[in-house]
């Protein structure tokens, strides 16, 4: 069973039903125990770095933590895919998970913000989030801070300059992109991770 | 490379497509979920669909369709049309959009934009903009905002309202030029520059469209993010496939192949 992590921010809906037209065994909540049971998890979110300071409220944080550390299979995206770094300039004050070292900045401003629309992946070989995915695959973005292109950058997209867009280090993945709004290649990256 | 984007979008009265999208090989051509998917499949970005009676009966029919197109449709989709208030565009949400589009209301309160975007973020806030030129051709006369389906002049100017509706959260802007809508005569790129020059947020380009060319042309003067057409298969274009391999060969970069 898959856990989405409901903190309250935005519409989890689209998620949800992804893994379900998947026929994927999806459970919404924001219940730890609920998490601390799943055998997947995956962290959602759009918006801003500051509605993650529900996830410490709520001590569901340590629970993400702990079911990370432990080798759970763990799936961020957007800006869960951001929590997995240090923390991001758009809140200072709310620290990422620092599994991944760096943090999230605002685009340059030679190109418009937010960042907007479908852009391709340059791919790493060897991603298992990505097993199948061809190089220069389209996937939809919508955000407006990026995380740095670091050595677990499984895919990297142009936008003013290179970011990640996917990133994986043994059971934690992440994607800047939306899976559940990327048509076809989108579902593949959804179903590649519930057969991690 | 970010790609322009290319949107179809579905006109919805009482539950069935009322204008344009006539696929070829649809049997129904009126049903919006099928409509929604099979425009996908031929590579729209992005789907709109727009509630244009929105009375209060129609209501439930329409998130009954939001509902049914969204089970199978893995692109975004934008709802638009009769939403008043927070708790309208919570129930559009909740049946399945990703994005909501807002006209009058927010023109009446732009609180509404901020509200909307507080709880489901900015990038789920579309403010639509139906605009049209001062003193019909005069070129100086800037362009003046209409509400209520174009019958109401809301006494705005189009750039002055595009700049506070994306200080108040929104999104992106969904600009329609009234004065080509349905004229076929290719947008008015005019008024996509001055609107897309004034926000930084992304502005979807919308009325006029009769050609590839038309499309080219916005992209490159107008310097719109992203180009909507309603009716796009009246006007001798194929399909979106098409459309954007025309795109494509004219160096514009676009989700293709897809």
């Amino acid at each position: 069973m898959i856990a989405v992590v409901d903190y309250g921010a935005g519409n989890l809906n689209s998620v949800k039903k992804a893994f379900d037209y998947l026929g994927v065994d999806v459970v919404v909540t924001d219940q730890c125990q609920v998490l601390t049971a799943a055998d997947k998890i995956v962290l959602p979110g759009v918006g801003h770095f500051s509605s993650l300071r529900a996830l410490n409220r709520t001590g569901l944080r340590e629970a993400l933590l702990q079911a990370a550390f432990a080798g759970k299979p763990f799936l961020g995206i957007c800006l869960g895919m951001q929590w997995l770094f240090d923390g991001s300039e758009e809140c200072v004050e709310i620290a990422g998970a620092g599994i991944f070292p760096g943090k999230c900045r605002q685009f340059p401003s030679s190109v418009k913000s937010p960042h907007v629309g479908w852009n391709s992946l340059t791919v790493q070989n060897g991603s298992r989030l990505l097993r199948g995915v061809a190089q220069d695959s389209f996937v939809y973005y919508t955000h407006s801070f990026h995380a740095p292109v670091l050595a677990a950058t499984s895919a990297a997209s142009e936008y003013g300059l290179q970011f990640t867009g996917a990133i994986e280090q043994s059971n934690i993945f992440g994607v800047q992109f939306h899976p559940e709004k990327s048509g076809d290649v989108g579902l593949m990256i959804l179903k590649n991770f519930c057969e991690v | 490379m970010l790609t322009k984007r290319i949107i179809a979008c579905l006109d919805v009265d009482g539950g069935r497509v009322v204008k344009g999208v006539r696929f070829k090989n649809l049997r129904d051509a009126g049903d919006p979920a099928e409509c929604a998917t099979a425009h996908a499949r031929s590579g729209a970005d992005e789907i709109v669909l727009l509630d244009i009676t929105a009375t209060s009966g129609n209501r439930r029919t329409l998130l009954d369709v939001v509902r049914e197109a969204a089970r199978s449709l893995f692109v975004p989709f934008t709802v638009g049309g009769g939403i008043r208030q927070l708790e309208d565009a919570a129930a559009v949400f909740d049946a399945g959009a990703d994005k909501i589009a807002i006209n009058s209301a927010a023109v009446r309160d732009p609180a509404l934009i901020g509200k909307i975007a507080a709880r489901f973020g900015s990038q789920a806030v579309v403010v639509a903009i139906d605009a049209r030129k001062v003193n019909g051709r005069s070129a100086n006369g800037g362009f003046e905002v209409f509400t209520a389906g174009g019958r109401v002049p809301a006494g705005r100017d189009a750039i002055a309202w595009t700049r506070e509706a994306a200080a108040c959260g929104a999104g992106e802007i969904l600009l329609t030029s009234m004065d080509r809508d349905g004229t076929q005569l290719g947008f008015d790129c005019q008024l996509v520059r001055e609107v897309a020059e004034a926000v930084s947020i992304p502005v979807i380009a919308s009325g006029g469209a009769g050609s590839a060319h038309d499309f080219i042309q916005v992209f490159r003067e107008g310097h719109a993010d992203a180009a909507l057409a309603a009716s796009i298969f009246h006007f001798g274009i194929e399909n979106i496939a098409q459309l954007k391999r025309e795109l494509h060969r004219a160096s514009v970069p676009v989700r293709w192949p897809c």
